[in-house]
């Protein structure tokens, strides 16, 4: 893994990858974190709004509910694990097969470092984007919470709305991104190093791709534990 | 020149190169040959340092491979093409972007001088007009003509193929044989060819070293090779109904 954060051979080809890989692992996943986020902010709202029995609790208190667990754990933690599975899979694959295909042997003898030109441009550029894609999960997951409210008779829109904007804290966002950054890095480097280690044919590819969800989804949900404990407490 | 002096190679405790010394002369095509297993290919991959030797060392032109630093192997590397058993082209870009790869990653030519070398290494290989094309749209003799084309591109001093005609039907597997030996020929490289195929044994070696359980059993040429009294080699030879009819 010492060789993947070197100096790029060449500044100009690592920006073109850069760009590439945000097109590929970032804006392509928006299509999905945005539906899952929307479905995700709803049924937190409904959830809520169900559970509140008490008059003395505002029905504001859905608003509230929704947005601090879309911003604290939802959009940062969900969509990283949902982002394992649908990046993490396809960098494994992608590098695997070229593994098995030769490829990374050409670009050995080529005089090129092959861990560093394929998979540093990834985590760099998934660690730039990612925290950008839940931003905007953050924003659809309060959306579909809104949604609820135009479509049933649970809560008013101003009530959710009165809700979302109640003592709010702006470092639960810092700390939603940091969570962010370190969980792209571990899917990315986990999902390369599984892929760059291939040996074999279409079968060690399938389950190098299987480890590198895996193992992602593992190390994400531990670090979130970590990190939880270290930035909250 | 290369040589390989007394190296050995070792998985575990199986010993698949046997204190192997062979070199590799310039201007000429170098094959090495046998059975599938004898070692040929894990020989080649430790001549291009793919895999580490357990003993003896790798000599380009007198400077030892075996001992050198990531970064001085990054400037050998510079110096060698490699022409794998499928290719191994870039499977995301077209011919033009996968010849033009290693321009782009180590020199500063121009877009117009990198496509000058692209269009001259596609012509030397007969594909003059398939720059756009992706890897999937070619067929394997194409397939392997690109590879030489990318292996060429950044005017190698060295070149090594891995079993370059394997999977070819005899006439294309000759259009890849005349290439090499060309090539070869015309810019004075050390080309070192693994293969088991008869046909370019016969028509391109220009020396042979053959490899038998590990070790080197025999060297010679083209012409040495179908007189040899040398039983495995013999063995190997003629092998084939066809070659068998032909002695």
């Amino acid at each position: 893994m010492l060789k993947v954060f070197r100096k790029p051979d060449k500044m100009q080809v690592f920006r073109r990858q850069f760009f590439i890989e945000i097109n590929n692992l970032g804006v392509e996943s928006l299509g999905i974190v945005a539906v899952i986020s929307v479905f995700m902010g709803a049924v937190v709202a409904i959830q809520t709004a169900y559970n509140i029995d008490s008059p003395l609790i505002p029905l504001k208190m859905v608003g509230f509910t929704v947005r601090q667990s879309v911003i604290l754990e939802f959009s940062p933690t969900i969509i990283s694990l949902i982002l394992a599975g649908k990046v993490g899979s396809r960098i494994a694959s992608e590098i695997g097969t070229m593994r098995v295909t030769e490829q990374i042997d050409a670009l050995e003898i080529m005089g090129i470092n092959p861990a560093n030109y394929l998979i540093f441009p990834k985590v760099t550029a998934a660690m730039a984007f990612n925290p950008v894609i839940i931003i905007i999960s953050m924003g659809f997951g309060l959306v579909g919470g809104w949604l609820v409210s135009v479509f049933t008779n649970l809560y008013t829109s101003h009530e959710y709305i009165d809700g979302i904007r109640s003592w709010f804290e702006g470092y639960t966002i810092i700390y939603a991104l940091i969570k962010t950054v370190v969980f792209a890095y571990l899917i990315t480097s986990i999902s390369g190093f599984m892929g760059f280690i291939v040996k074999g044919g279409a079968i060690e590819v399938g389950a190098a791709s299987t480890k590198a969800v895996v193992w992602s989804s593992i190390m994400i949900i531990l670090f979130n534990l970590i990190l939880t404990q270290l930035l909250l407490s | 020149m290369i040589e390989a002096n007394n190296i050995s190679k070792f998985f575990g405790d199986n010993q698949i190169l046997k204190n192997i010394n062979v070199r590799f002369e310039k201007g000429k095509t170098n094959l090495i040959i046998g059975r599938s297993g004898s070692g040929k290919t894990v020989l080649i991959k430790c001549l291009v340092g793919l895999l580490e030797v357990d003993e003896g060392c790798i000599m380009f032109d007198d400077r030892n491979f075996s001992h050198m630093t990531f970064v001085e192997r990054k400037k050998v590397r510079k110096e060698i093409g490699m022409l794998f058993q499928g290719g191994a082209l870039f499977d995301s870009m077209t011919v033009e972007e996968n010849v033009m790869f290693p321009l782009t990653m180590f020199t500063n030519q121009s877009l117009e001088e990198k496509k000058e070398r692209v269009d001259f290494c596609l012509k030397w290989v007969n594909l003059e007009n398939a720059n756009k094309l992706l890897p999937s749209e070619l067929s394997g003799g194409m397939t392997k003509r690109v590879a030489i084309a990318r292996a060429i591109s950044m005017n190698p001093k060295y070149l090594f193929c891995d079993e370059p005609t394997s999977g070819l039907d005899p006439q294309t597997s000759g259009v890849i044989d005349d290439l090499i030996s060309r090539l070869t020929e015309e810019f004075q490289m050390t080309t070192v060819v693994n293969t088991h195929d008869m046909n370019s044994v016969i028509k391109i070696g220009d020396k042979i070293s053959f490899i038998y359980q590990g070790q080197l059993w025999w060297e010679g040429d083209k012409k040495q090779v179908l007189t040899t009294e040398n039983k495995e080699l013999n063995d190997f030879v003629f092998a084939t109904e066809l070659t068998k009819r032909l002695k």
